[in-house]
Order: structure tokens, then C-alpha cells, then sequence
């Protein structure tokens, strides 16, 4: 799988009340009109200028806080094709897994704001570019590679069943 | 080989023996989720086109984040539970009964389970050395059509802990304190394991506040081994149990830290991270706006004691808003009966209704622009409470009460 696409740059310790704050909470059921306040309160402009392909960029620990799939539902459907990060909380991780958004492990020490990534699922590598950068990271499992192409863990499973997922 | 309580939680539902690192399917006891990930986890479903649960006695739903509803778009979302609960025979704990995990500890866990919850503080649990962990809306939509679920067997860290906690300092400032030391994702994906004297001589009400707050170092789940304490709490529920678990001797830990409870203080998490844990005299002083008691962290019958015994014959100081949201309706009529909710209410307190009251920041005390709340609740993100113009310190009941009393934050050694 490759992904091209902008970067967008955050910080440490993003969590899920950056992404969707609480107080829209009332819109869960329209993830939509939900996804007009991601987030809002980080960096007020984003849902309006954020490009159908863009990559989320981040430091350590990316996504803590609530279980709210919706901070991955909002993301999607502003059209994200992948979010780095130095580190993920876990819940936010296996989220995004399933609703088919790569979540990739990799230093983004290096990565500005805006610069143009390509990122190459099955071999582990980024190239930055606008940097002309190379940066490896460690492929994702095969089965976690496999939700991904479904699209998402309901996909997977529709196709698929538990069963193959039974027999990693 | 030697297993760690993780491992042999999972391990007892399996028929090949696997250890930390290893990914496995293992069948789930119970599937749980509240009204902010249910509604999602019911259209996931949906999208399934299974049109059967694997078993409507293991599925439950709680109304709880917004209880009752503030807004008309909420109301509907409650509707869709309950006509997909009435569908499919599922039970919900509808509002009024109280918070999710509050209500999963009262009448459903028991060591040993499995247990799929969609919400983060699913690892409360734990303390009744059920394997119990937060996950996603989907997750959730899977595990109730097939009953399993894939899990990675998580690495532990042991937590163990010695020594009695000095006056004016419990659980809350412990698990401050651990969560000091680990760091905000000093846990990720790993399972604590508490061990110790002082997790021995803590009551329940006590020990789901440190299993609670796991998750704020990012671990996956926390456990305690089954002891009289947790015997005696299951058996007064009506839920004897058959098999105890423990760790076994020689168990591969990744890590270990000691804490020794007697050199703890009063602590708070200031703005705007839970890791930010300072020594409450640090602090004292800051004037606050509102001050919470109650959640999944602290609303239990041992901490409206604590409140009651503080707040007897005071009152709150003018011109702050003391909130107090029981963790569920046992705990309500508990704290009825002992005349606790008379002594809240006599000293300017306002009672809630239980729930997850303003601790999400939907409903029942939103903060206002440059406002200061102290909170015994377990997370205090920018925004947390409805608006990212305010500020959230976290404490134990007894310094949130303090506080109320004051209007500042205060240290709980002082006000006797």
C-alpha cells in the first residue's frame, strides 16, 4: 500500500478532546457535522482547510484519553490517509486500525508542517519530499495489514468472518 | 512457566498456552457500553448485516454520559439503545442508575472474565481481578456478534506498594502518584499488576480508584489478585465465586516499581495533563469556581463519607459550587440511609443525579470562561469539562472538600 499526502504537524500528548472535543458530543450522531469542529480548539481553521489525503503528523503518545471512535470517524471523514506518530495510546491505535486509517510508528522528529510524505506500508518506509528524507519504520503486522486493504475491521470481518481472524 | 495475572487470565479461556507478546482470540464474558460509544457501536453493528448477538445476557448498555438528556440530538441517540436493546433483549441500566463502571463492579464482574467495554475506564474492574480493557465502538459492534475478540497478551509492570498511608492521604493520591511516576503513557499496552500491604489493607471502593486511573499511564488493563477483601465484597453482591487467580511465583515482569505509601502527601493533577501531579501545598491557595465529587473515580460510599465527615457542621464557601454526583443508584441510597446526602445538601452542596455528571463536559456544571474547578475526577485535558478556556485540577475527595469549604485549593490536613 503506498499513501502520498501532506503533513500535518502536532505535538505530544494530542488527546481524544483535541481531536473532537467533549462538548459536541450531542453530534456523535452525525459524524459529518461532527467532523466541522475537529479540532477546533487546537487549530480553529483545520476541517476547513484540510485536503482529502492529508497526513496527521504527531509526537509521543498520540490519541490518549477517551475511547471516543469518533476522533477516528471525524478524521476519515475529512478524507486523513494516515496518521505518524512517535507513539500512540492504545485505544486511539486499534480505533484507527479499524475504521482503515493507517496508524504508523515512526521518529516524525523530522517532519515540518506541509511537507509532501509518501509512506510505504508493506516495506516501512516514509520519504519526505519536500526534505528528500527517508525515514524507516518497523511494517505493521500482516493481519493488522490485511484489515487496512478491507478497509476496516467491519469489512474484514463481513468478508472474511472471525474466522480467518481466529486462525493468526 | 510462570505466568503473570494477565497471562493466566487469558490463558483459562484458551486451550494453547500463550505469554506476554503473543496475539490470541479469546471469548469474551461480557461486552458493556455507555451512551456515547453504544450508538456507534449499534450502526457498526448494523453495518455487519449479522442480525444476531451472540448473547443478549452478556451484552449490557448503560445511559450515563448524558443522564438525563440535556439536548433533543442526545434523547434520540438514547432511543436508538434502548429500541436495539429491546430488539435484541439486552439489558440497559437506563438513567439514574449510574455510571457504567460503577454499576459493571455492583452487579456483573467477577474474577476471571473477559470484558469488552467502550470506554476507557473499563480496567476499573480490574480490582475484582477481571481482565478488563477499553476499546473502540467497532470493537465493540464485533464482540457483540461473535463473542470474541482478538487482544495482544500485554506485558505487566508490577506496582507494588508498602507502608499506611498518612492522614489525609488515600487512594486518589496514590494512583497521582504511580501515574507521577510512570508518566502519561508509561503503561501503554501493558497490564499493572498491585501488589503489596497497602493494597491488602485498602477497601474496594478504594482499589477501584487505582484500577480506574490505570488507563491515564496508558495501560491496558490493572489487576489485583482475588484476597478476603474482594471475596467478601463478591459474596455481600450475591456473586460467591469458584476459582481465585494469582500470580504465579517467578512470574516475567517488564518492570517493577515500589511506592512507599508512608512518605505519600496530598496531591493534585494541574492543568492540563494528568501526569502533571504536584504536591497539593504546591498549589494551595489557587481560588476555585466549582468543586466535583463523584465519577467512575471517586463517587463510591467511601468517598461520600469522607466528603460527609469533612462537611459536617461547615459550609461551602460563597460564591462556589460544590457538585456532588453519586457513582450509581446503590450508592445513592447508601449514602441516603447514612445521612450523607443531608449533610451535603445543608452545607450548600448540590446533588446530581448519578451519572457521569459534568466530568465529560456535555451537561450538569459546564465551566465558564477562566474558570477553575477542582474535581475528583480522573482526567483533566484541555476542555474536558465542555471548555478549553477553563482549568481542572485533580484530587481526592477529601482535598476537593477542603477546597469547597475554602474557596481555595486547600490541603485536607488543615480543615478538621
Amino acid at each position: 500500500m503506498k499513501i502520498v499526502g501532506r503533513a500535518w504537524r502536532f505535538g505530544d500528548n494530542i488527546s481524544t478532546d483535541d481531536i473532537i472535543p467533549g462538548r459536541f458530543f450531542h453530534l456523535r450522531g452525525n459524524i459529518k457535522e461532527l467532523a466541522r469542529h475537529t479540532f477546533e480548539d487546537l487549530r480553529p481553521e483545520f476541517s476547513k482547510v484540510v485536503r482529502p489525503g492529508d497526513i496527521i503528523v504527531a509526537g509521543k503518545n498520540f490519541g490518549i484519553g477517551s475511547s471516543r471512535e469518533h476522533a477516528v470517524h471525524v478524521l476519515k471523514a475529512l478524507g486523513i490517509s494516515a496518521i505518524i506518530a512517535k507513539s500512540f495510546s492504545r485505544i486511539f491505535f486499534r480505533n484507527a486500525i479499524n475504521i482503515g486509517i493507517p496508524a504508523i510508528i515512526a521518529d516524525t522528529s523530522r517532519i515540518d508542517e506541509g511537507d509532501v510524505l509518501e509512506v510505504y506500508l508493506d516495506e516501512g518506509i516514509i520519504i519526505d519530499t519536500t526534505k528528500n528524507l527517508k525515514i524507516s519504520f518497523k511494517p505493521l503486522p500482516q493481519f493488522i495489514v490485511n484489515i487496512l486493504e478491507a478497509g476496516g475491521l467491519i469489512k474484514y470481518v463481513k468478508r472474511y468472518g472471525l474466522n480467518l481472524v481466529r486462525s493468526l | 512457566m510462570s505466568m503473570t495475572l494477565a497471562e493466566k487470565l487469558i490463558n483459562q479461556k484458551i486451550s494453547k498456552e500463550v505469554y506476554a507478546g503473543d496475539i490470541v482470540i479469546v471469548p469474551v464474558d461480557w461486552v458493556i457500553a455507555q451512551d456515547g460509544t453504544a450508538p456507534l457501536a449499534i450502526r457498526q453493528f448494523q453495518k455487519l448485516q449479522v442480525d444476531e448477538i451472540f448473547d443478549n445476557e452478556k451484552i449490557v448498555f448503560f445511559i450515563d454520559h448524558a443522564a438525563p438528556s440535556p439536548r433533543k440530538e442526545l434523547s434520540n441517540e438514547h432511543i436508538l439503545i434502548r429500541r436495539f436493546a429491546k430488539k435484541f433483549g439486552i439489558k440497559v441500566h437506563d438513567v439514574g442508575d449510574g455510571i457504567i463502571h460503577q454499576v459493571f463492579i455492583e452487579k456483573y464482574a467477577t474474577p476471571g472474565d473477559i470484558v469488552v467495554g467502550a470506554d476507557s475506564h473499563t480496567c476499573t474492574a480490574g480490582a475484582l481481578c477481571a481482565f478488563a480493557a477499553g476499546f473502540g465502538s467497532t470493537d465493540v459492534a464485533v464482540s457483540m456478534a461473535f463473542g470474541s475478540m482478538w487482544l495482544r497478551v500485554p506485558e505487566t509492570i508490577e506496582v507494588i506498594i508498602d507502608g499506611l498511608l498518612p492522614e489525609g492521604v488515600y487512594a486518589k493520591d496514590l494512583a497521582l502518584a504511580i501515574i507521577s511516576k510512570l508518566g502519561s503513557n508509561g503503561a501503554s499496552y501493558k497490564a499493572l499488576e498491585f501488589k503489596g500491604e497497602t493494597i491488602r489493607a485498602l477497601s474496594m471502593d478504594s482499589r477501584f480508584t487505582l484500577t480506574n486511573m490505570a488507563v491515564e499511564c496508558g495501560a491496558k488493563t490493572a489487576l489485583m489478585e482475588v484476597d478476603d477483601v474482594c471475596l467478601k465484597y463478591l459474596t455481600a453482591k450475591g456473586r460467591p465465586i469458584k476459582e481465585q487467580f494469582k500470580a504465579d511465583p517467578g512470574a516475567s515482569y517488564e518492570s517493577s516499581i515500589y511506592v512507599d505509601a508512608n512518605d505519600l502527601e496530598p496531591l493534585v493533577a494541574a492543568p492540563h495533563s494528568v501526569d502533571n501531579v504536584k504536591p497539593v501545598t504546591e498549589v494551595q491557595g489557587i481560588e476555585i469556581n466549582q468543586a466535583f465529587i463523584g465519577t467512575c473515580t471517586n463517587g463510591r460510599l467511601e468517598d461520600l463519607r469522607v466528603v460527609a465527615s469533612i462537611l459536617r457542621g461547615k459550609h461551602v464557601k460563597e460564591g462556589v459550587r460544590l457538585l456532588v454526583a453519586p457513582a450509581s443508584r446503590e450508592v445513592y441510597l447508601n449514602a441516603l440511609k447514612e445521612g450523607i446526602i443531608e449533610i451535603i445538601v445543608k452545607a450548600g452542596g448540590t446533588v446530581l443525579p448519578p451519572g457521569c455528571g459534568p466530568c465529560v463536559g456535555v451537561h450538569s456544571g459546564v465551566l465558564g470562561d477562566g474558570e477553575v474547578c477542582i474535581s475528583t475526577q480522573n482526567r483533566n485535558f484541555r476542555g474536558r469539562m465542555g471548555n478549553p478556556k477553563s482549568e481542572i485540577y485533580l484530587a481526592s475527595p477529601a482535598t476537593v472538600t477542603a477546597s469547597a469549604i475554602k474557596g481555595r485549593i486547600t490541603d485536607p490536613r488543615e480543615v478538621k
